[in-house]
């Protein structure tokens, strides 16, 4: 109760800072529009809150700090999606025309929205980030033109888990035998990563069961009773919101070892194993380019932001591991801008000249560094056909107050992925009559 | 004063018989269908078409198809939505299996396929009644989903369990930009409209009603409650199947099974209960007030507040919707059980006497 009366504060206090320039937006040209997919209410806001408090902080950062990108202020407007796939189209098409040049890209946080969206792209020509989520085959850029799932997708997520523990257990052939199993948000989300986890259980030889639950994701019990009948050596978790804290309440409740437990990216987060109390110490997930933890660019936020009143959420959430996943999203759609306004000038750009700039990110550690990421960001580097720019991850454990950091970083193989992205991307093609790029030709016609 | 109908004689049983018996009612809905066609095409903005009119015009469409099921037939149904899967899955398996096929009969073959299915669903209300058979619709509910979450060769083998659709394609033109698809879509509504309409005038509306009213009555009278029945169930599918179709066709472009939740199915029977049971013009009254008014209030709230001095966020916002679409929900079955679409035949009854009421 406490934490839903803190987040519902949190929420109120953090829109009405935001929506404030975002009234005045169209009284100046120069201008770049964002618009925020954002869901603070529903089953999904405990997560969705710290993300959505992270990417605005991030933009009045970059409002307050450098006068905006290259002198372009950035303008933003958040629209509530509770995490629906039907509201969040409708909020895309109410905000996708807003701001002197319309929108400039939008992050869908949801995968059901980025499918719904993904559609549309080709027709409205706005870029899709889905960092760290969305449809996995999307890395294919001659195909998916529009979407840059930046720093990884679930197929590479769930590959590193299993590099992971194939090393915990002594190498990856030692897997063959064992039993694990995927507890997974019954949607488009938790579905991703079977495939991968199908194709890897062919070369290694484990037994992979699946347990799906459905949305929200409050009612596992079935699902634990069948993990304690099944005693699976590891538990993969690939839930979202309140699915995460109930799953590991529930393998407190059945006895299941935490430090089996392995959750994605998105299940990996204080709001995650906080309700859960002491019982989720152990508890491991992978981390997504920013682990939690204060940098460069969190005390300039704290600075020029909370420290002016201005801040989004509360002030002691920043740092928090979905607090930096949003800074992390927002500097991507900033660098995009950046990126882009090299080649077509310091002015309000459309989204099909940000489009240019994503697909050719260059952001390595020094250019990270240059922007207070040091640590808190990987390295991207996108082109024509990879629109993912590198995928890389560690693994932490909520030590019962805070999330630990493990020594090894996972890299994502793509020789098994790559294929299957190809296969799957071109039956994408296919299905839809999308004609695919050429980008070797389009690299030579811009020379 | 304007609006009566003095002076109109009718002449023949032909002119007795049609929909809009009354001049002026008549002027006013083909002026609606002649705005709808040749006006709103060229005035609405991008979000008019597809996040208002599209959505709302489809799911008009299934309610219509929950209404004469519900409405006429006294039969309830609380898996509605599970018919717009079968429609939408069926529509995406006939183009992917058999790319060739027109899309008009695609959403009629899919409309087939979803009437084949409520056929056997609507089985057990052969049988049982009420409330019951509203459990029984409920199990169509879930099972539906399950299949379609589980089957995979319904999706096409999509590692997601999300499909997506190829563009709609009519004679060789392409439905692409929001004026045409929403110009499509409201020509499907308006044919299946008027069937319907006809439908619950003539003979097999009238043992729908008949079944509802009294059964014992109407078998007595000489209809078969099996017939009756199944063709309800028959029908209200079609439609469903079809609306289901366009939702995923037209408006979604890509979906997976959460988008026919059991929730779709509970908004379409408020739909037909706060719009009027039995009422094909309340079957649009209702999905317009499902539909909208959460949208319009979303949007127009943040902006009344700080009229007031009230600044909210988009989270208040959210939560405000939701109180006051229940309030006003609770509002019109207290004012108008039977539906706004009464409301409005009152009003059309008033109108006819006004000024001079006696």
């Amino acid at each position: 109760m406490k934490l839903r009366i803190s987040i519902a504060a949190a929420a109120v206090a953090a829109v009405t800072g935001a929506l404030a320039p975002a009234g005045a937006a169209f009284a100046q040209a120069k201008e770049q529009f964002f618009p925020v997919l954002s869901y603070r209410t529903g089953a999904y806001a405990p997560n969705g809150v710290p993300f959505a408090n992270g990417y605005v902080d991030y933009l009045k950062l970059i409002n307050a700090r450098d006068g905006g990108i290259n002198g372009v202020k950035a303008t933003w407007e958040e629209c509530e999606t509770g995490y629906a796939t039907d509201r969040g189209v409708e909020c895309y098409e109410r905000l996708k025309g807003k701001g002197p040049t319309g929108a400039t890209v939008v992050h869908t946080l949801s995968t059901g929205i980025t499918f719904a969206l993904t559609d549309k792209s080709f027709t409205d020509k706005i870029p899709i980030i889905t960092a760290g989520y969305g449809r996995a085959d999307s890395v294919d850029g001659q195909v998916f033109k529009w979407n840059f799932p930046l720093g990884g997708t679930y197929w590479g997520a769930a590959d590193m888990l299993v590099q992971h523990i194939g090393k915990k257990e002594g190498g990856l052939d030692k897997l063959k035998g064992k039993k694990i199993a995927l507890v997974y948000h019954d949607s488009p989300y938790g579905k991703e990563p079977i495939a991968l986890l199908q194709e890897r259980a062919k070369m290694h030889g484990y037994d992979l069961s699946l347990l799906p639950v459905t949305h929200p994701g409050v009612e596992q019990k079935a699902t634990w009773l069948q993990i304690r009948q099944n005693r699976p050596d590891y538990v993969f978790l690939w839930g979202w919101g309140v699915m995460n804290s109930t799953a590991i309440k529930e393998a407190v409740a059945v006895g299941y070892p935490r430090d089996k437990m392995y959750g994605v990216w998105w299940a990996g987060a204080e709001p995650d194993v906080r309700p859960a109390g002491d019982g989720a110490k152990g508890y491991n997930a992978l981390t997504f380019m920013a682990p939690a933890g204060i940098g460069k660019v969190h005390q300039d936020v704290i600075k020029f932001v909370h420290d002016k009143g201005q801040g989004t959420g509360p002030k002691n959430e920043v740092g928090e591991v979905l607090y930096n996943r949003g800074l992390v999203a927002a500097m991507m759609s900033v660098e995009g801008v950046k990126r882009a306004q090299t080649k077509y000038g310091k002015k309000p750009l459309k989204g099909e000249e940000v489009q240019w700039g994503l697909e050719n990110l260059a952001l390595d550690q020094k250019a990270l560094a240059a922007i207070g990421f040091a640590g808190f960001a990987d390295p991207i580097s996108t082109s024509c056909v990879d629109h993912e720019g590198g995928s890389s991850a560690r693994i932490h454990t909520w030590d019962g107050s805070k999330w630990v950091v493990g020594p090894d970083r996972y890299t994502a193989d793509q020789q098994i992925i790559k294929p299957m992205i190809k296969a799957s991307a071109a039956k994408y093609a296919q299905e839809k009559k999308i004609a695919v790029r050429d980008c070797a030709k389009e690299l030579a016609s811009s020379k | 004063m304007f609006y009566r109908e003095n002076g109109q004689f009718k002449s023949s049983y032909r002119e007795d018989q049609q929909i809009l018996g009354i001049r002026q009612d008549r002027w006013f809905i083909f002026g609606l269908i002649a705005f709808a066609f040749l006006v709103v095409p060229f005035v609405a903005s991008d979000y008019m078409f597809r996040a208002i009119l599209i959505p709302f015009l489809i799911v008009s469409l299934a309610a219509i198809g929950l209404n004469l099921l519900v409405g006429y037939c006294g039969q309830i149904s609380l898996g509605h939505a599970a018919f717009m899967a079968i429609g939408a899955y069926a529509a995406y398996n006939l183009v992917v299996r058999f790319p060739q096929l027109n899309f008009l009969l695609v959403l009629v073959l899919a409309g087939l396929i979803a009437a084949g299915v409520g056929i056997l669903f609507g089985l057990p209300s052969l049988q049982i009644k009420g409330l019951y058979l509203g459990v029984a619709t409920l199990a169509a509910q879930f099972f539906i989903d399950w299949v379609f979450a589980r089957v995979k060769w319904f999706t096409n083998y999509s590692p997601s369990g999300s499909v997506s659709t190829a563009p709609i394609e009519l004679f060789g033109y392409k439905f692409d930009s929001p004026v045409e698809r929403y110009v499509l879509v409201l020509a499907v509504v308006i044919v299946f409209a008027l069937m319907a309409k006809n439908l619950v005038r003539g003979h097999i509306g009238r043992s729908w009603m008949a079944m509802r009213d009294m059964d014992v009555a109407a078998e007595v009278i000489g209809i078969r409650p099996m017939y009756a029945k199944l063709s309800a169930f028959a029908v209200s599918a079609f439609y469903a199947g079809v609306a289901g179709a366009l939702w995923g066709f037209v408006h979604l472009g890509s979906w997976e099974p959460a988008a026919f939740s059991i929730n779709f199915s509970l908004n379409l029977l408020f739909m037909i209960i706060i719009g009027g049971m039995g009422s094909i013009l309340g079957s649009f009254i209702g999905a317009a007030f499902i539909v909208l008014l959460p949208i319009t209030l979303n949007q127009v709230l943040p902006p009344l507040g700080a009229l007031v001095g009230m600044n909210f966020g988009t989270a208040m916002a959210s939560h405000l919707e939701f109180m006051i679409f229940g309030a006003l929900i609770i509002f019109f079955l207290i004012v108008e059980p039977l539906g706004i679409a009464r409301l409005w035949a009152i009003g059309k009854e008033k109108l006819r006497l006004w000024p001079f009421p006696h």
